[in-house]
């Protein structure tokens, strides 16, 4: 292994600009004559729009252009899109309303957008839109999960009882009868509390427009530019692909959030045309919080049937998912089939019967977030495996164990053909590195001190890099899920790749050149990656469910296969030797057995100059392009454990320990995957521990500020023991998984599980706040104290 | 409008703003200098803490005219030339960051925590002192190590803690 190739952990190339003030994101761009966008938001959560006056704002100081829904009809601007199809369990179509960009007639939840004002400032803009006069006809409204189907009040008229589809999958014959044959069966009722993404960059645009070539610009906060750029022209209907460049520059954190295609964007991109300056907004948290595409926001019961041994025979869920009050990009496709395929979890389950009812109701849109229906499916998996070993007596560790799936590949009931892995070696490292031995002293030793102690699994499973495309397909997606490489070789041997995958935090600049690195044998530092402009990249699909590794690497490694299959064309022709007989390793072309050889920035400039053959039999030039489209998902799996100490007199829960060991086939830079996995246990503590967006019964959104919301804070949490155990992935050529993820699925069980374990198996909801566990707490201790 | 005077990054600056423009206003929109972040309007996320004579403030939350005459020193001036702070080098050895938005404010934060409470810090100071500073991104581990070894990097420099600029 080179310091700079595969493994090693390099030190990331993209730091020093970010850590220098030199970091360019979207709010960063200027451009000249910028005028400033404001949106008026809906201040009801559903209501009638009788009438919008703009009149008085419209003659405010500085004010440039009032537009409203309107004014997007007129243009014949289309609404936002929902891009994955799913049917009903009869086989019709989802029920979907329209999504429209600026409201036409109705807002249907706090923070839907009314009207922009455009104005010279963005103090002249918000000062305007409150001179705007709207008058509502407020209507009742639905915002609980759990009680939106069928309720009197219709959100959208397409789905006259609120129920966007009623889904299922497995089968449902099978899975009774797995029950009837059961010696045990454990119920559960779980709630998957809604959270809100909060990357911590707001999401951001600036449209702009040349005039003079008819051609659309826009910066956005997108984890794919080239999505953004097909849905804004092939739907929306701003402008043809070719006259629409999207650029997605630095981004400060997705998690999901980022990939839909908004209002926001299309609006800015849209009205910098109609005033003839460009347009810029950035969202303030507030509207953040409000508009973001939140996440989660399941009601579930689930049971698990296990025969006399205690092994798993079946398991059938009933989920209702609020899919908010419009449907973003990908928010049908999360309750479906990101969650019940995973509901096999690392176990053998013969029979699993799935169903899912998905509401619209008065809230903000939900969508994919870090995990994106896997964390749901993991929580019901693992949360079910905890309480029935407890219930049947056993150690959790061991019956997991005992139900693992050990041999591969394993076709599971819920369409997934698990390719490799090995559990059982996972949990053994686990158990060691959080010394499980020692478990029974710690509890005493904390008893002793007046607090409990409890320890908590997760044997969690995650579908990466969702493929191949003709799949999906098949499956109501939109889109293909391949992507796409470029290798441009300049003269002197460095190189510019050119990648359709997006990186806004994941370190691509430094992971993907290790790569090239290490296959072409040149300096790292000789290496450029460039992304996130659909001028400079010509197609992709850019960066979500830990995809990029796995499908935009592999794009990349095949596109670097054309480059040195080429090199060798050319250096046959320098070394004047048969193509067959050139080797290429360690950054040199050379001859078979001989001491003849080419360095590859010297054969890169051979293949410009094109003076050693024959430009009619060999083209000149080194630069290649490549599509890959995967044979299948990957599955990184794993085990965390989690140990926590409850202080009963205040509520407080503390994670004291937490190792996580995590399968994600091969690793290009450790350093990366480890601050991977650091940072989505962090986001699932936050679900486990802290974070719950909540609505009041008027559709008010009651935690819109980080004032009321709950982010992770560096003392809410431990230092991590990571390790990993290594089985890599079959249908990929670099072996990798994927571990973007990973900790975010993981962890709300393991932290759930422990809680639960302190409280002596009292049950408690998400987030396990110090109110409720004290609760949970106290009635544990009189439980325990009656028994 | 309101003339504002500050000596920013060591350099002195004078500009004619709305009375109710934030000093991170001034600083972005003014000056240009955009790697001072807004991540929230609470006050929470520390992504706009710059140094206000030697002290760290959220300038998201500071009027520019209540400032008038401070000296300023944000991310873009710590670095003595093509030298990086060691903070800033700590932060990029112990990979203390991700997506890279809320890390000038981090590390204009450890800065101050140093400036603060010294150079041998331990992980239970370090996390407990940076409860202004929220990151989504990297769970903190690799952030509170960062901080540790740029404290103690910042101690061995033998400069004292308070950088020159300020």
């Amino acid at each position: 292994m080179s310091a700079t190739g595969i493994g090693a952990a390099v030190r990331r190339k993209e730091d020093h600009r970010f850590i220098t003030g030199q970091g360019r994101y979207t709010d960063d761009v200027n451009r000249p004559g910028q005028a400033h966008a404001y949106f008026l938001r809906s201040p009801h959560a559903h209501a009638k729009i009788k009438s919008i006056d703009t009149k008085a704002a419209a003659g405010m100081p500085g004010v440039i252009g009032i537009f409203t829904g309107d004014d997007l009809a007129t243009d014949k601007i289309g609404g936002l899109i929902c891009g994955w199809m799913i049917h009903n369990k009869d086989g019709s179509p989802m029920r979907a309303g329209p999504h429209p960009a600026l409201a036409q007639g109705k807002v249907r939840y706090v923070g839907d957008h009314v009207a922009v004002v455009v104005a010279e400032t963005l103090a002249q803009a918000k000062d305007a839109a409150e001179a705007i006069a709207v008058d509502y006809e407020e209507l009742p409204v639905v915002a609980d999960t759990a009680k939106a189907a069928g309720a009197k009040t219709v959100i959208h008229d397409e789905a006259p009882d609120n129920t966007v589809f009623n889904w299922h999958l497995g089968d449902k014959d099978a899975t009774e009868k797995a029950f009837k044959a059961a010696k045990h069966v454990t119920r559960l009722d779980l709630v998957n509390n809604r959270l809100v993404p909060n990357a911590m960059e707001p999401r951001a645009a600036v449209g702009d427009y040349d005039a003079g070539e008819g051609i659309f610009t826009l910066y956005t906060t997108s984890q794919n530019p080239h999505v953004a750029r097909l849905v804004l022209s092939a739907f929306i209907g701003i402008a043809p692909e070719n006259k629409l460049r999207v650029i997605a520059p630095d981004v400060g954190g997705g998690f999901g959030s980022k990939i839909f295609i908004y209002a926001e964007e299309t609006v800015c991109v849209w009205a910098a045309k109609k005033v003839g300056r460009p347009v810029k907004w950035t969202a303030d948290r507030t509207e953040a919080f409000l508009s973001d595409a939140h996440g989660r926001d399941h009601v579930t019961h689930a049971e698990l049937a296990t025969d006399a041994e205690g092994k798993i025979l079946g398991m059938r869920v009933h989920t209702t998912a609020n899919l908010g009050a419009y449907l973003s990009t990908f928010s049908s496709s999360v309750p479906t089939y990101l969650y019940a395929p995973l509901l096999s979890g690392q176990y053998d389950i013969p029979a699993i019967y799935c169903e899912v009812d998905a509401v619209y109701t008065n809230t903000a849109p939900v969508d994919a977030y870090r995990g994106a229906g896997r964390p749901e499916a993991t929580f019901v998996v693992e949360r079910l495996v905890e309480v029935t070993a407890r219930q049947l007596g056993k150690d959790p560790a061991k019956f997991r164990m005992q139900n693992y799936i050990k041999k591969f590949p394993h076709q599971t009931p819920v369409i997934m053909m698990y390719d490799t892995g090995n559990y059982g070696a996972s949990m053994k490292k686990a158990l060691e590195m959080i010394d499980y031995k020692g478990l029974g002293k710690r509890k005493r030793d904390s008893g002793r001190a007046g607090k409990l102690r409890g320890i908590g699994f997760s044997s969690y499973i995650e579908a990466c890099g969702i493929a191949p495309s003709a799949a999906v397909g098949s499956l109501g997606a939109g889109v293909g899920l391949w992507e796409s490489a470029e290798v441009r070789v300049n003269p002197v041997g460095t190189v510019e790749v050119l990648t359709g995958s997006h990186s806004h935090g994941q370190g691509h600049e430094t992971t993907f050149a290790q790569l090239v690195s290490d296959r072409l044998g040149i300096p790292i530092d000789n290496v450029s990656i460039v992304h996130g402009d659909t001028d400079k990249v010509q197609m992709g699909m850019g960066t979500y469910g830990s995809r990029s590794g796995a499908v935009g690497m592999s794009a990349i490694f095949k596109a670097l296969d054309k480059v040195i299959a080429k090199g060798k064309k050319v250096a046959a022709h320098v070394l004047e030797a048969d193509e067959a007989d050139i080797d290429f390793a360690d950054g040199h072309f050379a001859v078979k057995g001989t001491d003849r050889k080419l360095d590859f920035g010297s054969c890169a400039l051979q293949a410009y100059v094109a003076h050693k053959f024959n430009g009619q039999e060999l083209e000149p030039g080194l630069k290649e392009g490549a599509f890959y489209d995967p044979t299948n998902f990957t599955f990184p799996a794993g085990v965390h454990i989690c140990e926590v100490e409850i202080d009963p007199a205040t509520g407080v829960t503390t994670i004291e320990r937490w190792a996580a060991v995590d399968d994600f086939g091969n690793v290009i830079n450790p350093m990366i995957v480890e601050g991977q996995v650091h940072g989505g246990i962090a986001q699932g503590v936050g679900q486990a521990l802290l974070e719950g967006a909540r609505y009041n019964a008027d559709g008010q959104l009651v935690t819109a500020s980080f004032m009321d919301y709950c982010m992770p804070r560096a003392d809410d949490l431990p230092s991590f023991e990571v390790g990993m155990t290594v089985t890599p992935c079959p249908s990929n050529p670099l072996g990798i998984k994927g571990c973007g993820e990973a900790g975010a699925i993981a962890s709300p069980p393991a932290v759930i599980n422990a809680i639960t374990d302190a409280l002596g198996h009292e049950d408690i909801a998400m987030p396990a706040t110090p109110q409720a566990v004290w609760r949970a707490a106290q009635k544990s201790i009189s439980r325990q104290a009656a028994e | 409008m309101t003339t504002v005077s500050l000596t920013v990054n060591g350099k002195p600056v004078t500009a004619n703003v709305d009375p109710r423009t934030l000093l991170v206003q001034f600083l972005r929109e003014n000056l240009r200098l955009t790697g001072t972040h807004v991540g929230c309007d609470t006050s929470q996320c520390g992504a706009c803490v710059v140094h206000l004579d030697g002290k760290a403030v959220k300038s998201c939350t500071t009027l520019a005219v209540a400032v008038d005459g401070s000296s300023v020193t944000t991310i873009e001036g710590l670095a003595a030339g093509d030298a990086l702070h060691p903070m800033q080098e700590a932060f990029r050895e112990h990979h203390g960051l991700q997506c890279g938005f809320c890390t000038p404010g981090m590390i204009m934060a450890a800065v101050d925590m140093v400036n603060r409470r010294g150079n041998l810090l331990d992980e239970k100071t370090i996390r407990e002192d940076l409860d202004g500073n929220i990151c989504r991104c990297t769970g903190y581990h690799n952030i509170v190590k960062a901080i540790a070894a740029g404290a103690e990097a910042m101690g061995r420099g033998g400069a004292p803690a308070r950088q020159a600029a300020e």
